[in-house]
């Protein structure tokens, strides 16, 4: 196993989610799934977090929590979008208050499609974003400071990019 | 008087899956106004009936609430069929009615041990959601889904179970009886979650009443309102009585919650018994002229979903009423006067669903 990947520590947000992928993030933590055997803790303070799980498209209300969240988070970081509402939006999409996948917002590393998305396939999701988080550890990423605008705000050393 | 300060609760909180936002006032360690803010995932999917035909909306209807899902869709589908006058076939009005008990005990599993960890008691929360899997094992077997089913249909439903399945089920269910029983002992009888729990948040029978609780919020303040008991689906050739606890506090809701496992079993095996043969659904043809007032039995109380169509294939108006939007004024009431610490237990006492009350 790598450095990063002996416990990384997940942080969920629930951006216009209906709770389907939701409880199922929260099955993957308790004893049918148990990835906390793997060391993988659901943590509340983003400092705190490698991960980021959201579920849930984006809407005007949740747009400046998930940017403040990411931005929150310390380097190296990965972004899962966990469900196809997460994705793309899924059936909402043509709803008025949804403004689409997480992408929309933030860089995202690793989609995890489905409605809801399975506990099997969260936890493939995660494991594929271990990858991306040793990637970008190695190479010395630095995640852009997202805003309104856009991804503008680079760090100095940005090249690169998140994605 | 000492100061006042403001301190935000939500809606990125750990004791949150979802987002909720509470303003709490606090003079000192007292909560002494609440001012909650909803909105954070509301997505306004009622006016997608204007572009889903009333056939394919059961599909949105269902992900009003992942937890929920299959009342919402059969609520949906209840007023549908109400609307057409359509007579749909018994056997599809017990599987119904067995698939709604299911969900009510993967919710009320799914709470519970969401309760026992916002009071710190980790692995009654693992406890619970390893008992939780089996529910959703059997949902997965006879429906194809674990916690969206989609198989409730104007008409009646998907699929069908074999009379074997069915009696597997229930000797799954009284098999695990017995760990539930254990589990519930600990929330009812243990003497840190006793001293958590009794004479916290406490809504009195009347502040019940007229702030419009329902569900385990209001049966846990003596409040004997249970819509199943007028007899949707097969609920009316079904004996059982609502759960009651009269003290209202923080421990009567979770022994509401704990007992109505109990009836949920109960029920599903008189259905099994009750079952009649033949064809779970029904050809429809045309589209629903008029309009009904839906009501069922949630999880977390009564659910009403508004329909009106004018003959066309899209509805013209749909509009639900969720449980939690109105335990919310209840909710507000039993914050003020308690400590901070005791916050994240009342607020998952009334089992908060915001996916359900912002749509």
């Amino acid at each position: 196993m790598t450095y990063l990947a002996k416990s990384p520590w997940i942080i969920h947000y629930d951006a216009s989610s209906c709770n389907g992928c939701d409880i199922e993030i929260l099955a993957c933590l308790t004893p049918m799934y148990d990835v906390e055997r793997f060391g993988i803790i659901n943590t509340g303070n983003p400092k705190h977090a490698d991960i980021f799980v959201v579920t849930g498209s984006i809407n005007e209300a949740n747009r400046e929590v998930i940017q403040n969240i990411y931005n929150q988070m310390s380097d190296p970081k990965v972004v899962v979008a966990v469900g196809i509402c997460a994705c793309s939006g899924g059936v909402f999409r043509e709803c008025y208050n949804v403004a689409g996948g997480i992408d929309k917002l933030i860089p995202v590393d690793v989609y995890v499609p489905g409605c809801a998305a399975r506990p099997e396939s969260i936890i493939d999701g995660i494991v594929t974003a271990l990858g991306v988080l040793e990637e970008k550890r190695n190479k010395h990423v630095r995640s852009p400071m997202v805003t309104d605008h856009g991804h503008t705000h680079h760090h100095r050393h940005a090249e690169g990019g998140a994605q | 008087m000492s100061k006042q300060i403001t301190i935000p609760f939500g809606p990125q909180h750990p004791v949150l899956p979802e987002p909720l936002h509470l303003d709490l006032v606090l003079e000192d360690e007292k909560v002494v106004d609440v001012i909650p803010t909803i909105g954070y995932v509301h997505r306004g999917l009622e006016k997608l009936v204007e572009k889903r035909e009333y056939t394919e909306y059961v599909f949105i209807a269902e992900r009003i609430c992942g937890i929920c899902s299959h009342i919402h869709g059969q609520t949906y589908v209840q007023g549908i069929e109400q609307i057409m006058g359509l007579e749909i076939p018994e056997r599809a009005q017990y599987l119904r009615t067995i698939w709604s008990e299911y969900s009510r005990m993967h919710s009320h599993l799914l709470w519970l041990g969401l309760f026992a960890d916002s009071m710190g008691f980790e692995s009654v929360f693992m406890n619970s959601w390893r008992l939780r899997e089996h529910i959703l094992d059997d949902l997965e077997a006879t429906t194809g889904g674990r916690v969206i089913q989609g198989v409730c249909k104007v008409g009646g439903v998907r699929k069908d179970i074999s009379p074997e399945k069915l009696d597997e089920m229930v000797k799954g269910l009284r098999g695990i009886e017995h760990e539930l029983q254990a589990l519930m002992n600990v929330f009812l009888h243990d003497s840190s979650m006793q001293h958590r729990l009794k004479g916290i948040g406490v809504l009195s029978n009347d502040d019940a009443y007229y702030l419009g609780a329902v569900g385990p919020t209001a049966r846990g303040s003596g409040i004997a309102i249970d819509l199943r008991e007028t007899g949707y689906a097969a609920y009316g050739k079904i004996n059982f009585k609502p759960v009651v606890e009269p003290d209202g506090d923080c421990y009567a809701r979770c022994a509401v919650r704990a007992k109505e496992l109990f009836t949920s079993i109960d029920i599903i095996e008189q259905c099994v018994k009750k079952i009649p043969d033949g064809p779970v659904d029904m050809k429809v043809t045309g589209a629903p002229d008029g309009e009904f007032l839906s009501r069922a039995e949630q999880p977390r109380g009564e659910v009403i979903h508004y329909i009106k169509g004018n003959g066309k294939k899209n509805l013209v108006r749909h509009r639900v009423r969720t449980p939690t939007f109105t335990n919310i004024p209840p909710l507000v009431t039993l914050l003020k006067g308690c400590e901070l610490a005791d916050v994240p237990v009342i607020v998952l006492s009334i089992d908060p669903c915001i996916g359900c009350a912002e749509r």
